[in-house]
């Protein structure tokens, strides 16, 4: 029974190969239809170009992309790691009283609830038309999973854990420095997997809106001039080249966080003092 | 002077449901040197009762002294292990044993490193597993390096919440000849809570059997130090087995 049980376990789980072919063969199926659909309908290429062209399009403005990704690229980052600071010390001063934590946690609900695209020209009149305004809005569309996950891994600590640290006589910043924080780390890991993709968007999002000043050359300005010129090939490869850049921070973030999740689950170097 | 005297100890837990009270007016001496177990049924105030001694848990009414003095003065005599091994999965071992001297800020460098060294080879830690972390080791392993934080600082009393209650019988019988080494060499006091009868009767000398909050009785061990395995499975232990369990029968009517 057990070995008939162990075998439909296995062989419920898909082979690798297929894990691999099975979204490949999904995407050449859709760019097949689209391909087939637009040469059947003769759709005008401004309204939906074939497949082939996109691609065209992005190799003959692949110079252009790479700069503004490049660009896009710093300004995610910016908000990412601002967010990351921010939230981690908002997230900190949460774990360190009640009181802080009722009086202000409505108010980061009410940051993450508000329409960034509502304020941003709010942002740009406070702030300007350059990147400072492209990482401003980046890190406020990307602060809340960290706040959250942080906050949560500060206060979801073991209560044998706080007692011990108790029973030795620890200090309240001893217990932050040397069980609180390092408790949440693996929150902010995951924070900062949520946060990655929403830090790209929000660059984007910036980046539209400070795009008509000209002081900035993002990827949100290039979506912006091929879409006034009604260039959607061009355009179309933006919005892939956007999306390239949240896979590839995404990746880097869930590399990194592997790394550093590596410390609470294999061993390390013995330290004899 | 006894180790540890409780005197008239109460403590309520006020929740949704009302007040509950956990430890009902409960006096208990504990002598130097003595391995004393509180031994009763769940919620009989047992974990209350050593969180109380430990000063984790206030007492509304009542004293708790250590060696004549305030708990809270004489905390550093004291060691908790917990029920369960409560280390910091991303430290070492050797980094966890290490913890409560980087909390005091307290002796560093050589005669740390080899108090450490011995501590650990007296719990049964080979040099090669002092760089493991918490997810490499086995559940009794984990205890173990609990038992030598807990040693480290070189406690006169230990406080044992069930530290064994998680392991299979085999590591609990042998964790239990460890912490019999361990209070022979070093004449430690020890306040062991547990469900277990047998392991009761075989680590202790006196079996304090609690009911709703207080000490119902308190029942000398007859064998004498050191105790082996052996003990186990003769008549004598039977016979004195069969006794705690009427008694503990006995406090719950």
């Amino acid at each position: 029974m057990a070995g008939r049980d162990f075998r439909s376990h296995e062989s419920s789980r898909s082979p690798r190969w297929l894990t691999i072919a099975a979204p490949i063969a999904v995407f050449l199926f859709v760019t097949l239809i689209w391909h087939t659909l637009v040469v059947a309908l003769r759709v005008p290429q401004f309204i939906l170009p074939k497949p082939g062209d996109v691609l065209t399009a992005m190799w003959n403005q692949k110079t252009e992309l790479i700069r503004a990704s490049w660009v896009t690229l710093q300004a995610s980052l910016l908000g990412l790691v601002a967010s990351a600071v921010l939230g981690s010390i908002v997230a900190m001063m949460f774990s360190q009283s009640r009181w802080i934590r009722t009086a202000f946690y409505p108010y980061v609900i009410f940051l993450q609830t508000v329409p960034i695209v509502a304020i941003a020209p709010l942002l740009i009149i406070w702030s300007g038309t350059g990147l400072r305004t492209v990482v401003l809005v980046s890190c406020i569309i990307s602060i809340f999973p960290i706040i959250s996950n942080v906050t949560s891994g500060l206060l979801s600590i073991d209560q044998n854990q706080l007692d011990l640290f108790r029973m030795q006589g620890a200090t309240r910043w001893q217990t932050l420095l040397k069980l609180r924080i390092p408790s949440a780390i693996p929150g902010l890991v995951l924070g900062l997997r949520v946060s990655c993709g929403l830090a790209v968007i929000g660059a984007i999002v910036g980046e539209l809106f400070v795009a008509s000043s000209g002081s900035y050359e993002g990827l949100g300005m290039v979506m912006n001039a091929k879409q006034a010129n009604l260039k959607t090939a061009e355009l179309m490869g933006t919005i892939l080249a956007c999306t390239c850049l949240g896979i590839l921070l995404f990746l880097s973030v869930q590399f990194l966080g592997s790394v550093i999740l590596r410390r609470w689950t294999r061993d390390a170097g013995f330290e004899s003092s | 002077m006894f180790a540890i005297e409780c005197r008239d100890l109460q403590v309520e837990f006020h929740g949704r449901r009302g007040t509950q009270r956990v430890l009902d007016g409960l006096s208990l001496d504990v002598p130097q040197g003595q391995i004393v177990s509180l031994l009763g049924p769940s919620g009989c105030g047992k974990s209350t009762l050593l969180r109380v001694v430990a000063g984790l848990t206030p007492a509304q009414h009542g004293k708790v002294s250590i060696h004549g003095k305030d708990v809270q003065s004489a905390r550093s005599k004291l060691a908790f292990v917990f029920q369960e091994a409560a280390l910091l999965p991303w430290r070492t071992v050797w980094q966890n044993v290490r913890l409560p001297f980087e909390i005091r800020h307290a002796r560093n460098g050589p005669q740390l490193e080899s108090d450490m060294r011995h501590c650990l080879e007296v719990v049964g830690f080979q040099s090669s597993d002092w760089h493991k972390r918490p997810a490499q080791l086995s559940g009794g392993m984990k205890m173990r390096a609990s038992i030598a934080r807990a040693l480290i600082t070189n406690p006169e009393i230990l406080l044992l919440d069930e530290p064994f209650a998680a392991l299979d019988d085999m590591l609990r019988s042998r964790l239990n000849d460890l912490l019999l080494k361990i209070v022979s060499e070093s004449h430690r006091t020890m306040l062991f809570v547990t469900h277990n009868i047998g392991e009761a009767v075989y680590l202790s000398q006196s079996i304090a059997i609690m009911s709703r909050g207080r000490i119902a009785e308190l029942v000398e061990v007859p064998f004498s130090y050191p105790r082996s395995a052996e003990l186990r499975s003769t008549s004598e232990f039977a016979s004195f087995y069969g006794r705690v369990s009427e008694a503990l029968y006995r406090s719950e009517r």
